[in-house]
């Protein structure tokens, strides 16, 4: 039940029931959809950038809890950062979710609550439902209006 | 709600279940419960063995050789046609066309027939239930050639409006083609009136038999269809093997759909001629072990007899949908009066992926998601359901451990 529990602790539970952030953003100058075409996960988000900080972040969609907290909680984080700390932290979170079951390494550091996704890379066929957003993120940031998990 | 009738004590569900290795099987030191055998079913030794012994001590390609084993291999896999020809109860066996599955199936009957007969301005027909195998190739062939789909919807319970069936039927309708029982519902449509109708309209009908073979008595001449597929995958036989049964006269009039060898009767590089029925739409050498081990899938079905795993089910369904219906928060998609084998769902304010995860982790086996029926998802305004799905060899027991698995996710997200 162990694994089961991490996957849906507290924190999770929590963003995925009252996601942060969780609405449009008519001043956005980055935007772009994502779509997981396995499951249905559709996520857009909105930055607005002002001279390379992220000045604010915001969400909309419709999916399941563990997308859903993801994009709350990157919402969270992002606020405030510049874009190159933005673009290592989709690394580090990426890392996280991605990481290798068989291998016990440790969780890269510096991703404060987010390390609660660990649990996601036990649970192979969601991984992403949580890289979904950090993907239509990045899609985003890097100019492009379109992301998918594929 | 209908009074559940005790259990049928002449189906031995436990010795059925013993030809199952498979489910012997563990999930985390959990026994596995696979309710998903609307994706795909599991198969009984016998059926494992047959494909085996094939490369044990019989193998060869089929229909060429002059040596014994090819003889043996051709006599075993012609066999399984002549089975296939009763199960659908055919004619004639080259009414028979042995092919990959269903979604091969109404490809090719919307390239080899569909281009030759429909043009612009002509109507295809489907209905609200489609699997998107039953939607795409008609999509295809209409852009194609400037034709329009057409949609029958459905009502709220998940049935056709036949009405509206009837009222989309017109002179320019070339083609119907529809689900004999919808594998995100459960709806069994009534397929005859369907063909009577689409026969009175001038169009040919084809069906979609691949969620219908598992569960009921399929008789191609009684429903008077012109095409009716399925996938072997799905009546407890291999993956990668299915059939379509197409009237003689039909089929001898369609062009070839795939070229090679086996279709041909004679190539030179000015002109080639074709093979005989059906043996023109069966380019290639086939999936021979398959096409022999699905002849061992139907004599096993015959075997443990398709009316009683239908009733056997059928007691199951009805089980399971008044344990699921007394659970709060829980609505059943897909409530037609007639279903077969299919409990579709959601859970209020939970996802069903997270459903599936958490119903995983206890080894019960279920399908979340749109189950390639996208529209069907639509029509109800959700984005996926939760699909519980039974074969024979399910039980009661089964359906408690999923409402239990239900509460607990409930729990998880209270």
């Amino acid at each position: 039940m162990d694994d089961l529990r991490e996957l849906y602790q507290e924190t999770i539970l929590d963003h995925s029931k009252r996601p942060r952030n969780f609405r449009g953003m008519k001043e956005a100058n980055r935007r772009a959809n994502g779509h997981n075409p396995l499951c249905g996960d559709r996520t857009t988000v909105y930055l607005h950038v002002e001279d390379d900080v992220v000045r604010d972040v915001s969400f909309e969609g419709s999916g399941c809890s563990i997308s859903t907290a993801s994009a709350s909680m990157m919402t969270d984080a992002l606020k405030g950062m510049t874009l190159s700390e933005a673009k290592d932290l989709f690394d580090r979170f990426h890392a996280l979710v991605t990481a290798d079951p068989s291998r016990t390494a440790p969780a890269p550091a510096g991703l404060g609550k987010l390390a609660v996704f660990a649990g996601v890379h036990e649970f192979p066929m969601r991984v992403k439902c949580a890289s979904l957003p950090w993907h239509t993120m990045k899609a985003a940031l890097e100019g492009g209006d379109r992301a998918s998990t594929e | 709600m209908t009074r559940v009738a005790p259990p049928d004590a002449t189906f031995d569900v436990e010795a059925i279940r013993r030809e199952f290795p498979v489910l012997r099987e563990t999930v985390r030191g959990r026994p596995l419960v696979y309710l998903d055998s609307a994706a795909s079913a599991q198969k009984p030794q016998p059926v494992i063995d047959a494909e085996r012994e094939v490369y044990e001590r019989s193998y060869s390609n089929v229909h060429r050789g002059v040596h014994h084993l090819s003889m043996v291999a051709t006599e075993s896999y012609e066999k399984a046609r002549g089975k296939v020809r009763r199960f659908l109860g055919a004619a004639a066996s080259r009414e028979i066309v042995l092919l990959r599955g269903t979604t091969e199936a109404v490809n090719l009957v919307a390239q080899a027939y569909g281009r030759a007969h429909v043009g612009a301005g002509d109507e295809v027909l489907v209905t609200g239930l489609e699997h998107h195998s039953n939607i795409v190739p008609w999509q295809l062939l209409c852009g194609e050639k400037g034709a329009a789909l057409r949609v029958a919807p459905i009502d709220d319970t998940g049935e056709v409006d036949m009405a509206a069936f009837e009222r989309l039927l017109s002179p320019r309708t070339r083609i119907v083609s529809v689900a004999h029982v919808s594998n995100a519902l459960g709806t069994v449509s009534p397929v005859r009136r369907m063909t009577e109708l689409g026969h009175a309209a001038g169009a040919v009908v084809m069906i979609d038999g691949a969620q219908a073979a598992p569960h009921l008595a399929v008789d191609v001449q009684a429903i008077g269809c012109d095409f009716y597929a399925f996938s072997g995958h799905k009546v407890y036989g291999p993956s990668g093997v299915g059939a379509l049964y197409g009237k003689a006269a039909l089929l001898e009039a369609m062009p070839p759909w795939q070229g090679g060898g086996d279709m041909i009767a004679s190539v030179t590089f000015e002109k080639s001629t074709w093979n005989e029925l059906p043996y023109k739409f069966e380019a290639g050498t086939p999936n021979i072990a398959g096409g022999i081990a699905l002849g061992a899938a139907i004599d096993w079905v015959d075997k443990v007899g398709l009316g009683a795993i239908a009733a056997h089910e059928h007691e199951l369904l009805e089980y399971g949908t008044g344990l699921l219906e007394r659970l709060p928060g829980l609505r059943l998609v897909g409530t037609a009066r007639e279903k077969a084998g299919v409990l579709s769902f959601v859970l209020d304010g939970i996802h069903p992926h997270d459903v599936g995860t958490i119903l995983d982790y206890d080894g019960i086996a279920v399908r979340t998601g749109h189950h390639c029926a996208q529209p069907v998802m639509d029509r109800f305004g959700i984005p996926a359901t939760t699909r519980a799905s039974l074969a024979c060899f399910n039980t009661r027991e089964e359906l408690d451990a999923l409402a239990r698995g239900i509460g607990k996710v409930q729990e998880m997200f209270k």
